[in-house]
């Protein structure tokens, strides 16, 4: 999917500061180091804005376009944050033979979010994604995490409703 | 005195389920009732009917408790742990059987045709316990090479086996062995595992991973030997936390018991492995690709040659094999070649693991001996589709793959077989499809899936399959002619003949696979204007049935765009031309008159 560039301001405390560079320090010297300092960065800031690609890059002595390169090649890292409310609906070929596409269409639909956008005041983010490996239990989608399961389009309002 | 042994998958399936609450409620209610000294909760790895999840086995017995929920752990533990009545609604029912299945899971037609090696361990042992895997022959492999055979004989023990890579190209493992095994000891060398399973629907690498780590490291030491390589490399979806977090303790209980590290049994062979994440990317699922991730950068593929074996990760050469590959090779060491080569085909050796997704009553992990039929795995072991509906079609090999029809069912699984059909073995993903599913549209879910996974260096494949696509798109949104079948069937050649990786030149696949079994379709699509699954929305019309429509006027009332017209108790009418297909009417109906055709 494609990746666009967040309009959310960067907010990033003294700390995570603190951690990043530590981050970085860990891995300076393993070779092929830049991976994981983005997964764990990632898991500081919750997503990778320009200003943290460009502390790593800093730190790891490459350049920001290297960096920003890595950033946008793989789905995992999130140039834009997550919305307090992350559901993510597999698009796996199980769920999708099974009608996964309809129930992201009735999301978009209950609460306005397209896959892939998070909502103008940061509530809710809505992601597609790649097989999460509970086929047995297709379709399948995840609200923060939360499985659920065997559902069909007209479950969502309902299930929705918990998180508005 | 542990008198019972109760089973739990804690697999990534069941714990969707809720198994994790499952387990507590258990431990929580065992301790209460003061049976803590004498029932052992285990959580294993996947037993594989991911469906009927949580799955819960009780031993001596082997009683099968299936869609077990923590409320029902009350009543099992009071009446099968204390008085000895298993619980009759929650025992696994065979479809046909009047009585439970209360003792041999064997006998059962989910198992019965399944034959476990790669398997074996996954839903026996606990997998987060290094003892339990030594238990069951463990790390012996390991021992044999490392004290009785030559780096050659491994080797060779791996080539007479036939065994030929499970990730999804086949190509003979020993032979990658070999290739790689030139100047040991004086080069530096990597052996890696591909845990990147990129495959939308095939999930064999990740239940192998949570339910029997240990066997792939100790494959990976054994490959690491057999090249001359001290340090290994598990690249694996960061999607897979379970998988993940399993593979480090694992790695982590090796180093204390002295099975990886520097001097392995007293013998001076040093071996070790590191973890590295993927991020999201299929390409990265490509060996080169891999590599290339490894190393922080773009997964962005290699030309081939220089083959791995020669210069692979970092520049060294590497043997890149998949998880399900190596978790055949310890039993391979232990029970012999002839043991393996008795199972498969003439040229497809040993067992496969499939993934049954999609219309099948049965959605789980299935390993069966190579030749068996599709139609033994799907009709019998997979219990057949659900709801009375038709078989359509079995889709392998994923967005790489193509899909095998009902008049092919009976063809022995095997690699070569399966290339012959115009689809592929993959890394085993096996979606069934029924008449409700549309070809056209599965051809463009997995075209769609290949233009955002391809990594744009080269052209034919950054362009091609995108140029692809919009064909699909226009067909499906009723635009499309006969002469886009032709240009689809050109375009699919060129991509497939030019692309630089196995990405680029299999992702033409599904489209060609489809368009030779299922023209039809397409034609019913671009000629007729019609789906005849009923999926493409822009092609469906909804239609008043006459004599269910009782003329209530609602759904007149609810079309947003006025297309409805009738009076009041008369059947009404759609216009075609007016209407955009948005399907109040046929959700506002209360007598289901509205239908899609």
């Amino acid at each position: 999917m494609k990746k666009k560039l967040t309009t959310v301001t960067f907010h990033g405390t003294k700390e995570q500061e603190e951690q990043l560079l530590a981050i970085i320090a860990k891995h300076r010297d393993t070779p092929g180091a830049l991976m994981p300092v983005l997964q764990e960065a990632q898991e500081v800031y919750g997503y990778l804005p320009v200003e943290v690609q460009k502390i790593i890059a800093k730190g790891l002595d490459v350049s920001y376009e290297e960096v920003f390169g890595v950033a946008t090649f793989y789905s995992q890292f999130a140039l834009n944050p997550k919305g307090e409310v992350a559901i993510a609906v597999c698009l796996g070929t199980a769920c999708y033979v099974k009608g996964s596409a309809k129930l992201l269409e009735k999301i978009t639909e209950v609460i306005g979010v397209e896959a892939g956008a998070t909502s103008a005041d940061g509530k809710f983010s809505v992601e597609a994604t790649r097989c999460i490996g509970a086929c047995g239990l297709a379709p399948v989608l995840t609200i923060n995490n939360e499985v659920y399961g065997r559902l069909v389009p007209a479950d969502m309002p309902g299930i929705l409703e918990k998180y508005m | 005195m542990v008198r019972s042994h109760v089973l739990v998958c804690g697999g990534t399936g069941c714990t969707s389920s809720g198994s994790a609450k499952v387990i507590d409620a258990l431990n929580a209610e065992i301790a209460a009732k003061g049976l803590a000294d004498e029932i052992k909760v285990v959580k294993t790895g996947c037993f594989g009917l991911c469906a009927l999840g949580p799955i819960m086995i009780v031993y001596p017995e082997g009683t099968f408790y299936h869609s077990v929920k923590a409320e029902d752990i009350a009543e099992i533990v009071e009446e099968h742990f204390l008085k000895g009545r298993p619980v009759a609604r929650l025992v696994y029912h065979e479809k046909e059987a009047e009585v439970a299945v209360a003792t041999s899971l064997s006998d059962t037609a989910f198992y019965k045709k399944q034959k476990r090696v790669a398997l074996r361990n996954c839903g026996v042992i606990n997998p987060e316990n290094i003892e339990e895997y030594i238990a069951v022959d463990g790390y012996q492999a390991l021992g044999k090479v490392l004290t009785e055979m030559t780096p050659d004989d491994v080797i060779q023990t791996v080539l007479d086996s036939g065994l030929r890579g499970r990730g999804g190209g086949g190509f003979p493992t020993g032979l990658k062995w070999k290739f790689a095994s030139g100047n040991r000891g004086n080069v530096k060398k990597y052996v890696a595992c591909n845990a990147d399973e990129g495959d939308p629907g095939a999930f064999m690498d990740r239940s192998i991973l949570e339910g029997d780590p240990h066997a792939v490291i100790e494959a990976m030491a054994i490959a690491g030997y057999a090249i001359g390589a001290d340090e290994g490399y598990v690249y694996v979806r960061a999607e897979y936390p379970i998988a993940i977090h399993r593979l480090e303790i694992a790695i982590k209980q090796a180093h204390e018991y002295g099975l990886l590290g520097e001097n392995i049994f007293g013998t001076g062979f040093n071996f070790d492995v590191k973890i590295r994440f993927g991020a999201g990317a299929f390409v990265c699922g490509e060996e080169t690709a891999l590599m290339t991730s490894i190393e922080g950068n773009r997964g962005e593929p290699r030309p081939r040659p220089p083959f791995p074996a020669v210069k692979g990760l970092f520049g060294q050469p590497t043997v890149l094999n998949n998880v399900e590959t190596y978790a055949n090779i310890p039993q391979i060491i232990l029970k012999g070649v002839e043991w393996f080569t008795s199972m498969g085909t003439e040229k497809s050796k040993g067992t496969k693991v499939f993934a049954l997704g999609g219309n099948i009553t049965n959605t789980g992990l299935v390993e069966v001996p190579m030749g068996t039929t599709l139609r033994e795995v799907v009709e019998e072991i997979g219990g057949g589709i659900p709801g009375g509906k038709k078989f359509k079609a079995a889709q392998t090999g994923g967005p790489s793959g193509g899909c095998i029809t009902a008049e092919n069912l009976d063809t022995p699984i095997d690699y070569d077989n399966l290339i012959a059909l115009g689809s592929m073995m993959g890394s085993g993903g096996l979606i069934v499809m029924d008449e409700d599913n549309c070809m056209v549209d599965i051809a463009r879910f997995f075209l769609d899936f290949t233009v955002d996974e391809s990594c744009g260096k080269c052209t034919p494949c950054r362009v091609g399959t995108k140029r692809m696509l919009e064909i699909l798109d226009k067909i499906i949104a009723g635009n499309g002619t006969l002469e886009d079948l032709d240009k689809l069937e050109e375009l699919a050649n060129y991509i497939k003949s030019a692309s630089l990786c196995g990405l680029g030149q299999t992702a033409p696949n599904p489209v060609i696979s489809t368009l030779r079994n299922f023209r039809d379709e397409y034609v019913a699509h671009v000629v007729d204007k019609k789906c005849p699954a009923g999926v493409c929305k822009n092609l469906l019309q909804y239609v008043i049935d006459a004599d269910k429509c009782k003329g209530c006027t609602l759904c007149a009332r609810k079309c947003p765009v006025n297309a409805i017209s009738g009076t009041v108790k008369q059947p009404h009418v759609i216009d075609s031309s007016k209407c955009v297909k948005c399907g109040v009417c046929m959700s506002t109906c209360k007598f289901g008159a509205i239908s899609k055709q």
